[in-house]
């Protein structure tokens, strides 16, 4: 069973309608990548499943349960967690307190939770009374990914974050997104870098236009070269 | 000079204030709230009406210490920021709540915020008139030290000023919820995302802006006199001090108040008292010139 089902889903900002009829499903303990040019409607379709941006018509299911327009509050609590693109950090919170945010639906003692994320992250421990807009750009995408993390989400939405990175860090973050994957945590990510979410993904979505062109898993993706002239920029 | 730096100080400290709630909202949902002076008004009229309705029997009425103002004057702060604070949040209520709803702009709620400021202006024009009115009759003690003076008064106004702006710098630095409200300040978006429940949050900051806007206009109250344009008229520094500090920054509110004070009072060494809002006006401008993020804006810029 898919612990994710977003069924014939249309949304988008305003009067303009971005996402046309999308459906897409995610497997219990899955890596699903989406790929596809800017503007396809990655950005929104996470948006949409996050309840930050309500659908105009079709159903979002969480492990059953139909969470269309549910808004943040409450999916936080069923164990989704969302790491937007940009300004994914309160950059005038210190590191510490970025995480404290992270949990702030629990009222019981997160202090334990805080330094199991700061053995994760080693490198953002040292700076963890530092504000976060001070940090460099890889520690900003550790201290954003912990911050999802603060719940133990069971599914986690990523939204590009490798982009800006130098390439031994998008290698370092993928690396944790396998830990993080292997530990039982389901995740949808979106991702530019089509080479890397290729080679860490268990299946590939292919979004343009906010509809799906084509889905399957990544050897069948990579080895289509329609596919890979028209989406992924290969020629 | 010393002097005037010294009552520089005095009116600084109730611009900090008053300026700390307006900046907490300025950050929190972008509202630049012209109405904000005006409740400062209404919180300082409440005190009146109760000081008015207590009687004058026992100490009610009689001078606290070697202050001017009687023990009626501290009694009715209480229900001023009471009030006050359930003030602010039906205005959010009825007038700003629908209007993030339908996506406006933050010049639309600027502009419905005067709007609110003119209503409750009128409010205070009918039900007090536009005399003049004080909370107490009779002479104001002074202090003297070293060549310079300063009334008794102006002494609690500066004690009371510092120690609820720091009380405020406190809570929000330090409890669950100051953090939550700084990171619903600092990105909206994210701390939805993060589940804080940011409808809520945004109630709570109304609550302390009117508590603060209560106390800042009682302490005004006992500094001069009050009248319904008190607060209209006290908007324009306040707007320079947040601006100044930047935008949501609660020391910058607090630094900005403080130099808006001095300025405004020592321009007078050169200029007539009249000019003091020219002054203002001029701070407020050279900060959008030279430094529109002001000296502690610490939003990212998007």
């Amino acid at each position: 069973m898919s612990v994710l089902q977003v069924d014939n889903v249309v949304s988008g900002y305003g009067s303009m309608e971005v996402l046309h009829d999308l459906s897409l499903a995610v497997g219990q303990g899955e890596i699903v990548a989406m790929l596809g040019p800017n503007g396809a409607g990655k950005t929104t379709l996470l948006r949409t499943i996050f309840g930050v941006v309500p659908p105009w018509s079709g159903t979002i299911t969480y492990k059953g349960e139909d969470i269309s327009g549910v808004p943040p509050e409450r999916l936080v609590r069923m164990g989704l967690a969302y790491i937007p693109q940009e300004y994914n950090i309160f950059a005038s919170l210190t590191v510490q307190e970025n995480l404290e945010m992270g949990a702030f639906i629990r009222d019981d003692d997160i202090h334990p939770r805080i330094e199991e994320i700061f053995e994760l992250f080693p490198d953002i421990a040292e700076r963890r009374k530092s504000r976060a807009g001070e940090l460099s750009g890889g520690m900003r995408q550790m201290l954003a990914i912990g911050r999802a993390l603060m719940l133990n989400p069971e599914l986690l939405l990523m939204d590009e974050i490798s982009t800006g990175l130098a390439p031994f860090l998008v290698d370092a973050i993928f690396e944790r997104v396998k830990e993080l994957n292997d530990q039982g945590v389901t995740i949808l990510l979106v991702e530019q870098n089509a080479p890397k979410a290729l080679q860490t993904s268990d299946r590939v979505y292919i979004i343009e236009g906010g509809e799906k062109k084509a889905e399957g898993n990544p050897e069948a993706i990579a080895a289509d070269e329609e596919i890979a002239r028209l989406y992924l920029g290969r020629s | 000079m010393v002097q005037l730096a010294l009552w520089g100080v005095v009116l600084g400290s109730i611009i900090a204030l008053g300026s700390v709630g307006l900046t907490l909202i300025w950050g929190i949902t972008d509202l630049f709230n012209a109405a904000h002076g005006d409740q400062m008004t209404v919180g300082a009229y409440v005190t009146l009406l109760v000081v008015a309705l207590i009687p004058d029997v026992g100490f009610l009425q009689a001078a606290v210490g070697p202050f001017s103002f009687p023990w009626a004057v501290l009694i009715g702060i209480i229900p001023a920021i009471i009030v006050s604070a359930f003030l602010a949040i039906a205005i959010d209520r009825v007038v700003y709540k629908p209007l993030r709803r339908m996506g406006a702009t933050s010049i639309t709620g600027f502009i419905a915020s005067i709007g609110v400021a003119w209503g409750l202006r009128g409010l205070i024009y009918v039900l007090w008139g536009a005399d003049f009115h004080f909370y107490a009759s009779g002479i104001r003690p002074m202090v003297s030290f070293l060549g310079l003076r300063l009334r008794t008064d102006e002494v609690f106004i500066v004690v009371v000023a510092w120690l609820a702006t720091a009380g405020t710098y406190i809570f929000l630095q330090n409890t669950k919820m100051g953090k939550a409200l700084r990171a619903l300040s600092d990105n909206a978006d994210l701390a939805r995302v993060a589940g804080i429940n940011t409808d809520r949050m945004i109630v709570w900051a109304w609550a302390i802006a009117g508590f603060l806007i209560a106390l800042a206009g009682t302490l005004y109250g006992i500094q001069t006199q009050l009248r319904a344009e008190m607060g209209w008229i006290f908007l324009l520094p306040l707007f320079a001090a947040i601006i100044l500090g930047g935008q949501g920054s609660i020391t910058g509110a607090a630094v900005g108040g403080l130099v808006l004070g001095l300025a405004q009072q020592m321009s007078t060494a050169w200029l007539r008292p009249t000019y003091k809002p020219a002054v203002a006006f001029m701070i407020m401008v050279l900060a959008l010139i030279f430094r529109p993020q002001g000296i502690f804006g610490e939003k990212e810029s998007r």
